[in-house]
């Protein structure tokens, strides 16, 4: 087969499986969009290839705004495979309940003004979710553009920020009211008006059915 | 201990009693009657002046089919909410009125919780499960974490039954528009190419609608356009229960909701489950719909672990949340 004889899975998502391989002697990780026989061919191929392209993209882009985001080293646009860094860190998702006030704010901090980067260049991450961002010699990397795009519109950025907001208060109940700092750090980097956007997301929680 | 439900948060007016049977669910009897408008969508105050003509018959049939006398009835138990205020109103009050001529308890649940403790109820294994809940208003994927019913996904506009309904209306077809489309789409053979939205867990039907009744204009045959909905939904809805389920880490899934009751998508939800290894499970047709069953059934469970509703404190809220009740059912 293409990767070798073992496969070291690292996990495995919803739409894709992550495992160590090599590429050019070196050890990479290698994102596999896996085909979803319960879509038809069709949606399947597109997801897939479109997906893989506008990630690549995505993840090259925020690194030239000094964002963390693994390396590329290859893409396979027909298998659906990137080859990039691997980053050896923890997921915040598996830290965050577990470290100190103190530390999860500076975190949250960090966290906003990574993302406040991002969307100076109108970069939308799609997934903000801790199990999405690596801690790594004190740095936060991103991981997993799938969903992104590129969308200057204050609503993208907030329905981005609002992702994040779910995602801590699903999974991180007991410290759901972090998710100020998160727009203390956004507000420290964001270039324009942060205040528009943190309005756009009460307004889309308002939105939301039977808020 | 039996216990009778009464569920009324939009179109259905439903009856069901229900017994505790080794800790799960025995339906003794379950009867709804639709609201269906004559044209358009439903208008919350006819809705509610229809239910009110029905309950008092539903409650006696439903009595007389489970076998028992009112005095054998435990509990009665009302959809609180979420739904339309006339309805929930009218359900609210019959069960008022109920609990104080047979002088039994009374309690309010959640509609969207009713729909998962059904399915845990009554299937067999099925424990901890991601419920995907598509219904006319609701589109919701729900699983349990810390205490609560939280809601990993759901949609940021439509819910998926409105967005198949108010496609079968620009197009001319009846309500509900749903089994309509699902035919059609049997005799689909072209996939027209409609916006997929997904926003993290959460997802979004009215580009996609907006896009189909272009393409109806353009004179794209209706069977190829209900086929292209049908697929490029379901596969968002499959991809967003997928998602949660890899976060949560859970390996059951559970449908409900009146659109559980298309077979594509019930397909799959299948595959999607065989292929990560989870168990697939679907509560029976008249149970997926909203029934008074489900109704029944949470009350039952919840006034089992004690929780307790003073009759003036038997309100209803619109907007109820899922994510508001916290389970202490549940270890």
């Amino acid at each position: 087969m293409w990767f070798g004889v073992d496969k070291k899975y690292l996990y495995k998502g919803a739409e894709a499986e992550i495992f160590i391989s090599d590429y050019l002697n070196k050890q990479v990780v290698k994102k596999h969009r896996i085909n979803k026989n319960y879509r038809i061919k069709e949606i399947d191929e597109n997801l897939i290839s479109s997906r893989t392209k506008e990630e690549t993209k995505l993840i090259s882009e925020a690194r030239r705004q000094g964002v963390s985001v693994p390396i590329i080293y290859d893409i396979d646009l027909v298998k659906g495979i990137i080859s990039m860094q691997h980053i050896k860190g923890k997921r915040i998702k598996d830290i965050f309940d577990k470290i100190s006030d103190k530390n999860r704010k500076e975190i949250c901090m960090l966290i906003g003004k990574n993302i406040a980067r991002l969307h100076n260049m109108d970069i939308i991450h799609g997934d903000i979710t801790t199990s999405n961002m690596i801690y790594y010699e004190n740095k936060i990397f991103f991981i997993d553009f799938g969903l992104g795009e590129i969308n200057s519109e204050i609503e993208a950025k907030g329905v981005d920020l609002h992702v994040l907001m779910e995602a801590i208060e699903s999974t991180h109940s007991k410290n759901s009211n972090y998710f100020k700092y998160v727009l203390d750090g956004y507000k420290k980097e964001y270039k324009n008006n942060a205040n528009s956007i943190i309005k756009k997301i009460e307004e889309i929680v308002k939105r939301g059915r039977y808020r | 201990m039996i216990s009778l439900g009464i569920e009324g948060t939009a179109h259905t007016i439903g009856v069901g009693i229900v017994e505790n049977y080794n800790d799960k669910c025995k339906v003794l009897s379950n009867n709804y009657i639709i609201y269906r408008p004559e044209k358009g969508g439903i208008h919350p105050r006819e809705a509610a002046n229809h239910h009110a003509e029905k309950i008092s018959g539903l409650i006696i049939k439903s009595v007389n089919e489970s076998d028992i006398n009112f005095s054998d009835v435990d509990l009665i138990s009302y959809s609180k909410g979420p739904g339309l205020g006339p309805c929930l109103r009218t359900a609210a009050t019959a069960a008022r009125a109920l609990s104080l001529s047979i002088k039994k308890p009374i309690l309010g649940v959640n509609h969207c919780v009713a729909h998962l403790e059904i399915g845990i109820g009554t299937l067999n294994k099925c424990i901890d499960p991601v419920l995907l809940y598509t219904s006319g208003a609701n589109t919701q994927v729900i699983a349990f974490s810390e205490g609560k019913y939280r809601v990993f996904g759901e949609t940021l506009d439509i819910g998926i039954g409105n967005c198949l309904d108010k496609f079968g209306r620009s197009v001319g077809l009846n309500f509900p528009s749903g089994p309509i489309i699902e035919n059609l789409a049997k005799k689909g053979e072209k996939y027209l190419k409609l916006p997929y939205t997904i926003k993290g867990m959460d997802i979004a039907f009215s580009g996609l609608l907006t896009a189909a009744q272009q393409y109806h204009e353009k004179k794209e045959k209706l069977e190829d356009i209900s086929y292209s909905i049908q697929e490029t939904c379901f596969a968002a809805l499959t991809e967003i229960t997928e998602r949660a389920m890899a976060h949560t880490e859970k390996d059951q899934v559970l449908l409900g909701g009146g659109v559980a009751s298309n077979n594509r998508l019930r397909e799959m939800i299948q595959i999607m489950a065989k292929e990560r290894d989870a168990s697939f499970f679907v509560p029976e047709k008249k149970l997926c719909v909203d029934n008074g069953a489900m109704i029944a059934w949470l009350g039952l469970v919840m006034h089992k672990s004690g929780i307790k509703m003073k009759i003036e404190n038997t309100i209803i809220d619109q907007r109820f949340r899922t994510d508001m009740v916290d389970v202490v059912w549940r270890g």
